[in-house]
């Protein structure tokens, strides 16, 4: 009995000390919101510590991991768009190389579990290499970028504070932009701070009643508090020219055919345009989509079926109020968090 | 003077070690021995020359080979007496090489011993294809070897490249690519690739594996074979085949392509 209290004082004391080098540190690491689940990525496998999250940053802003070293990360993920490419239908690459998707943000990506439009990653330490070695995004290779990076000024140093000496491996180099990438949480929403019972926040009446439409009729894809559920599915858009076939080029199943991966609800004010291929610029647009514009294409989800025409049925102050709602999604601090801004 | 005397031990013993006469007795299985499994190229009859050589296909169409590689991993070894040894697996992923002579005969450390049967798989097993990126070091490292054997968009190692040019193809150069993975699947099972090699090696000579000594096993491994078998693969209609489904034939094909020559004891 007396060993199990001195046991519980230890540990009591040493949480007291650990708490005080963070704060002195400046730097708390990874935290779940107390209103998220579990985080999905493997922290014990990457203990996120100061120095890794710091290379992690300078290499998710680094040009030379592009074959001219013209763009990072940072140039398709930009901070005050949530980290997507605002403004652009599809980004562009080097030269600028056109893509067919647009850029997803990195935003929460510790809940994700799977990576791309297309779910082809499942590992967030292995997505890097995706963009990087794509020839229409950064077109360069992984030995290349990890030579460039030992024979610049700036590297070597970075890598000994963060792992104790200049080897400059694949594992560390991919480990330091998860930490980066796993930090990025955006939970400061309105939305957020209603449910965590932060201050006198509340919803408006028109705020409310959104929610609960969403709910009842988003909710099975978008459901809280992350807002999609990591499916894949045929939200009934038109094929394009591009007959990009989505979730089929990853697993060929023919019911794959079409479907994407639902995309979260929050930022939505900073993130347009929406779609994985960017072709609707507005919110308006997207619930107009949902509303009568749903087409009949392979493997439509059975959820956009259960009207007499395909869609959701919304009238005129369901739409007022579900957009009242998304607005609660915004975490605008999350834009302006000096932590994953450009060194 | 110290150091005749020493040669002349060592060889004493070798030349005793020599007469001894009770097989059973020859080989310690506490003792780890070396064997060098060789990956030789051939198409049909004749070594394979990369760039230069021409060869034809079951359609008559003449082709080029500019790259050949691929995975050989998880290898098992059964010796005479029946007993399995499986080697680690971390030690165990090859890449196969055309264009790196010293990739060819990745050497393997067993127990002492006689074997009668190797089996190996071709590709990288489903669980390292998941495993965690520090687990994936040697020639499975993305920035290293495995940097041309991993798609990235579809995270998964290519179990085989083969590269080439064939007049046959008109347009794109004449060029055709059969790069084939696919272990399975994360979540959502898909196409499975990977092929399990058993090699039979009675009839072509034992290996018999000591520390004291090399030992190499032969193998012949015919390119034609990949293009010629149930599927026989058309240049001029499939030049790019580079996904797991589209590679289903040529994995079935390339099943037959390795066998044991001979062995040098």
């Amino acid at each position: 009995m007396n060993r199990k209290y001195w046991i519980f004082i230890f540990f009591f004391l040493t949480g007291i000390i650990a708490c005080e080098k963070d704060f002195v540190d400046g730097f708390i690491g990874f935290s779940k919101p107390a209103n998220f689940p579990e985080p999905v990525y493997r922290l014990t496998d990457n203990e996120i510590t100061k120095e890794r999250f710091e290379l992690g940053r300078n290499l998710f802003y680094e040009t030379l991991l592009s074959a001219d070293n013209s763009i990072s990360c940072g140039s398709c993920h930009i901070q005050t768009a949530a980290f997507t490419h605002h403004g652009h239908t599809v980004s562009h690459g080097i030269f600028d190389r056109l893509g067919t998707r647009n850029s997803p943000p990195i935003m929460n990506l510790a809940w994700n579990t799977s990576f791309m439009w297309d779910g082809g990653i499942v590992d967030l330490d292995l997505q890097a290499v995706a963009p990087i070695t794509n020839h229409l995004e950064m077109d360069e290779t992984m030995p290349n970028v990890l030579d460039k990076l030992r024979n610049s000024g700036k590297y070597p140093q970075l890598f000994r504070q963060a792992y104790g000496s200049d080897e400059i491996t694949t594992t560390r180099f991919l480990k330091a932009l998860s930490q980066f990438m796993v930090m990025c949480v955006s939970s400061n929403s309105k939305y957020d701070s209603v449910m965590r019972n932060e201050g006198n926040v509340t919803f408006t009446a028109d705020e409310a009643e959104g929610r609960l439409i969403v709910k009842q009729k988003c909710g099975n894809c978008h459901p809280e508090p992350l807002f999609t559920d990591n499916s894949f599915r045929n939200n009934g858009l038109s094929i394009s020219s591009v007959n990009d076939e989505g979730r089929f080029k990853v697993t060929q199943i023919n019911t794959d055919r079409y479907t994407f991966k639902v995309p979260s609800l929050r930022n939505m004010a900073y993130t347009a345009p929406f779609m994985h291929d960017g072709r609707l610029l507005t919110l308006d647009a997207v619930l107009d989509h949902y509303q009568s514009q749903v087409q009949q294409t392979e493997n439509l989800d059975p959820l956009l079926l259960q009207n007499s025409s395909p869609g959701i049925s919304l009238s005129p102050s369901e739409r007022v109020k579900i957009i009242a709602f998304l607005h609660t999604l915004n975490d605008r601090s999350f834009l302006f968090d000096k932590r994953f801004s450009q060194p | 003077m110290k150091r005749i005397f020493l040669i002349f031990s060592v060889s004493a013993l070798l030349f005793s070690s020599c007469k001894k006469d009770d097989p059973a007795k020859e080989y310690d299985p506490n003792v780890m021995a070396e064997l060098s499994v060789e990956f030789d190229n051939i198409a049909g009859s004749s070594d394979l020359q990369l760039n230069t050589g021409n060869y034809s296909n079951s359609f008559g169409q003449q082709f080029k080979v500019t790259k050949l590689k691929y995975y050989v991993s998880n290898f098992k070894l059964t010796n005479v007496d029946g007993s399995v040894y499986t080697v680690p697996q971390k030690d165990c992923y090859f890449l196969i090489d055309e264009s790196d002579a010293a990739s060819h005969a990745p050497v393997l450390n067993i127990p002492e011993g006689e074997y009668k049967s190797i089996s190996f798989t071709l590709g990288v097993d489903s669980l390292r294809n998941t495993m965690d990126v520090s687990q994936r070091t040697g020639s499975l490292d993305v920035s290293g070897v495995a940097a041309d054997m991993y798609w990235s968009w579809n995270s998964g190692y290519i179990f085989f490249k083969m590269d080439g040019t064939s007049p046959a193809i008109t347009g794109m150069g004449g060029v055709f690519q059969y790069h084939v993975g696919g272990f399975g699947g994360y979540s959502t099972p898909t196409v499975n690739n990977l092929k399990t090699i058993t090699l039979d090696l009675t009839s072509r000579g034992t290996p018999k594996v000591k520390s004291s000594k090399e030992t190499n096993l032969h193998l012949m491994v015919d390119i034609l074979k990949v293009v010629n078998g149930t599927t026989n693969m058309d240049f001029s209609t499939t030049p790019m085949v580079h996904s797991p489904t589209a590679g289903v034939p040529i994995g079935n094909n390339y099943t037959t392509m390795i066998s044991h020559d001979h062995t040098e004891n």
